[in-house]
């Protein structure tokens, strides 16, 4: 069993649909932990130390937020910024996350169809989460194609109650099961890869 | 007397002072009506343990009420006098002007001569600054508009004590003519004139010499740079006045007074004031103890009946005026309330001028005794007034207000504001343009019907009692947020809150980093000193100013402030365990953030923001360079 970090971040979580409901699901879960950056530093003084040491203690760290302009919203950036230290994450003596698993979890407004060649965002999501990818690997952790929620803004009560559900399985999957990421990393996303799973 | 007994004495005044107030305050009386009933306890009438002759006691009274009126005299400001000339002369001086006519006319329809109703009048006209100020200072009512109205009041009989002594003096003059009898009293025996002159030329010198000499004397003494030095010299000052007026045969009090008035444009005023504080204060308890022993129990018991009708006239027609004065200057009915309630007594000037009256012989012996113990008792019964107007009038003007404000809404307001100053003034309308209906408690009716247009629910009168809480909706409503000024009603709203509406979220406004300790220690969140973030801000600018980009004195702001939350925290671990560690936590505190500031000269960015400081990197880089050579 592996132990999750969630590091969450959305700016206005009262008028979030998904993602509150997404995060309220697995909030309990037992070595789970839920980080809501923007609960816990409405002032963006992010709690570097206190960061860092949750990071250590945790095997997983999903990166959960809406996709803000190809990105993730600016605390998120900010957190970047600031917990992954030199000297912590990365460098010659940085090697406190060295062998850990990191994730992105995004919603996007865009359909899943828009995201690809000819596509209104013309690129699929994993391109845009490269800097992600590469930092990750810079602090020596290894990478997994993201978990996405497409088309957020259409749906309606039943397929938020599918979108949690899938939510919580994928949650559950990774602290859970005994994966390879060899395998997850063949896919452009996380969902497919579980999909397939599911399928065999 | 021998050193011993004057010890003894001395003691019985401190330990009466020590035991009493406490208990008088504990059992929500004042520290006033405490000394009070102190004196009247050791007094020759209970215990007999001072004053077996009462002139020991007025004696000591008197110095009391000479200290006081330096002071008084030393806080009449021209500046502020012109400020509130409306309410000091208009207010004040009907107010005086008015209860002695109707005083006058009502004894001399009775039994009095002419010169004795004049002075009847005038003595009655009087309210008690003292009992007063201290009254509603210690309720934090001082500030309201009734309290204000109440200090010009004050302020405008405390200046006209001075022509009052004038005219007894002129008086005087006129008893000795109607009667043709010459009295014991030494004073009387001079013509009135005479008495006038010396006055002038009394009065005369301490101006000259409080205006063109006290400054080189003070200076003299300042440049020795001993504090007890200055000290000694004001208390030499108030003392040699007393002792000169005294010598030609005026009131101590009046001379202080005046010395004060002449000094108050002084450079050295405030540190007069400073020196003179403490001795003002405990010499004030002394005053109120000596007034609660020199209540003459034997007269009053055998003219009980006499001397409770004149009371009770005394007390009503005072307050019937005070009323019609405070409705014709268009005070609200509760600020009415306080004001007429507040000033319905008689004063402590009344015993120095019915002891003048008495040496002038405009009095006889029994009408000075009757007076005398009149205005004791109604400065004692000043606490009861207060109490009466704020447990049975306040309730009911306030159950008319919020039956109004009821119409106006009656949806739920899930915030109240306790206390709606000019901080929750701000607090208010940053919650209402977040679209927060707001319901507030205050104690100044001014802007509530400005503030109902905008859809607040305003209540008004006293923050702390279970009932206006209740009225407010503390029940239903989510978030109490209390912004009053003074600490002790702020303590005592915030227990009525926990004790009878533990679901109230409370935020409280702390007045010093020691409340907010103790606010912690309660288990109340959610609270900031008061001063604390605008202090910071102001700080960010000035860092602004020096040059620091706009970003690096805001982040320096931020970590300066979660900081001392970090350290607040920690504080308040040892605080609620023993008291002296707090002391060393406040000063290790300080030590703390110098060294982070230390730090911060050192190094561009904070602890807290190392990422963005390159020079780790840079030094790594360098050192895989000249491995690769």
């Amino acid at each position: 069993m592996k132990k999750i970090l969630i590091i969450y971040a959305h700016p206005i979580e009262t008028k979030s649909r998904v993602n509150r409901r997404m995060i309220a699901a697995v909030e309990s879960m037992s070595n789970v932990r839920v980080n809501k950056l923007y609960e816990n530093y409405p002032d963006f003084f992010i709690d570097v130390k206190h960061e860092q040491s949750l990071l250590e203690e945790h095997d997983v760290v999903v990166w959960h937020h809406p996709m803000y302009w190809y990105s993730g919203p600016a605390l998120l950036k900010e957190w970047f910024d600031l917990v992954l230290e030199h000297g912590f994450a990365y460098g010659k003596e940085g090697n406190f996350l060295k062998g850990k698993w990191a994730i992105n979890c995004v919603t996007t407004g865009g359909r899943a169809a828009s995201y690809q060649a000819g596509g209104v965002n013309r690129f699929p999501v994993r391109q845009f989460l490269l800097p992600f990818d590469q930092s990750a690997t810079l602090c020596k952790m290894r990478y997994l194609s993201p978990y996405i929620v497409h088309g957020v803004h259409l749906l309606n009560e039943n397929n938020i109650k599918e979108v949690v559900a899938d939510y919580t399985r994928f949650i559950s999957f990774l602290r859970d099961e005994e994966w390879q990421e060899e395998q997850i990393n063949r896919e452009d996303s996380f969902n497919i890869f579980m999909s397939r799973g599911k399928k065999q | 007397m021998h050193l011993d007994a004057i010890f003894f004495q001395i003691m019985i005044y401190l330990l009466a002072a020590v035991v009493s107030v406490p208990l008088a305050k504990k059992a929500g009386l004042g520290s006033v009506l405490g000394y009070l009933i102190a004196g009247i306890l050791i007094g020759p009438f209970v215990l007999g343990l001072v004053g077996s002759e009462g002139e020991d006691v007025m004696h000591i009274a008197e110095f009391g009420v000479v200290i006081m009126l330096f002071i008084v005299g030393l806080e009449l400001h021209p500046g502020m006098l012109w400020r509130m000339k409306r309410l000091i002369f208009g207010l004040g001086g009907m107010q005086i002007g008015f209860t002695a006519l109707v005083f006058a006319t009502l004894t001399a329809l009775f039994w009095l001569n002419t010169a004795q109703a004049i002075t009847t009048g005038l003595i009655l006209a009087l309210s008690s600054t003292a009992i007063v100020l201290q009254t509603l200072t210690e309720k934090g009512m001082l500030q309201t508009r009734g309290g204000r109205h109440s200090f010009s009041v004050l302020l405008m009989q405390d200046i006209s004590v001075v022509p009052i002594f004038a005219i007894l003096a002129l008086l005087a003059t006129q008893v000795v003519k109607d009667t043709g009898v010459i009295s014991d009293a030494p004073e009387a025996t001079e013509s009135g004139w005479q008495q006038l002159l010396i006055i002038i030329a009394a009065v005369g010198t301490i101006i000259v010499g409080g205006r063109y000499l006290a400054h080189y004397i003070f200076k003299l003494i300042a440049e020795t740079g001993l504090r007890e030095l200055f000290t000694a010299t004001a208390l030499l000052l108030v003392i040699g006045i007393a002792v000169f007026m005294d010598a030609v045969g005026l009131s101590p009090a009046l001379g202080t007074f005046l010395a004060g008035v002449v000094l108050a444009n002084s450079e050295y005023r405030y540190e007069l004031e400073d020196n003179l504080e403490p001795f003002k204060g405990l010499l004030l308890g002394v005053f109120f103890i000596s007034v609660g022993a020199s209540i003459n129990f034997d007269l009053l018991i055998e003219y009980w009946a006499l001397i409770l009708l004149i009371l009770t006239i005394v007390v009503s027609v005072k307050l019937v005026i005070l009323f019609l004065l405070g409705k014709l200057f268009k005070l609200p009915l509760s600020h009415n309330m306080l004001f007429s309630f507040s000033l319905a007594q008689a004063g402590e000037f009344g015993f120095v001028l019915i002891t003048f009256a008495l040496q002038s012989a405009i009095y006889d012996e029994f009408t000075a005794g009757v007076l005398l113990i009149v205005v004791a008792l109604s400065m004692l019964i000043t606490p009861v007034l207060f109490i009466i107007n704020e447990h049975l009038i306040q309730p009911r003007i306030l159950k008319e207000v919020s039956l109004e404000a009821d119409e106006v809404e009656d949806n739920n307001h899930p915030v109240i504001i306790a206390g709606f100053g000019r901080f929750g003034q701000v607090m208010g309308r940053f919650l209402n343009a977040n679209g927060i209906k707001l319901t507030i408690i205050d104690n100044n009716p001014h802007n509530v019907q400005y503030l109902k247009k905008f859809g607040y629910k305003v209540y008004f009168g006293d923050m702390t009692r279970k009932e206006m809480l209740e009225a407010a909706g503390a029940a239903k409503a989510k978030v109490l947020v209390v912004t009053m000024s003074e600490r002790h009603q702020i303590d005592k709203l915030v227990g009525l809150a926990q004790k009878h509406y533990p679901n109230l979220k409370l935020i409280v406004r702390a007045v010093d980093v020691a409340h907010e300790l103790a606010l912690q220690n309660i288990g109340v969140m959610g609270h900031r000193q008061a001063i604390f973030d605008s202090a910071i801000e102001l700080g960010t600018s000035a860092l602004s100013a020096i040059g620091f980009s706009r970003h690096e004195s805001y982040r320096s702001a931020l970590t300066f402030k979660h900081l001392d939350k970090r350290f607040m925290a920690n504080l308040q671990q040892r605080y609620s365990k023993d008291d002296p560690h707090f002391l060393m936590e406040t000063r290790k505190f300080s030590e703390h953030l110098e060294n982070i500031l230390l730090m911060h000269q050192k190094h561009p960015y904070q602890e807290m923001d190392c990422a963005w400081d390159t020079q780790s990197r840079i030094e790594e880089e360098k050192e895989n360079q000249n491995i690769g050579k």
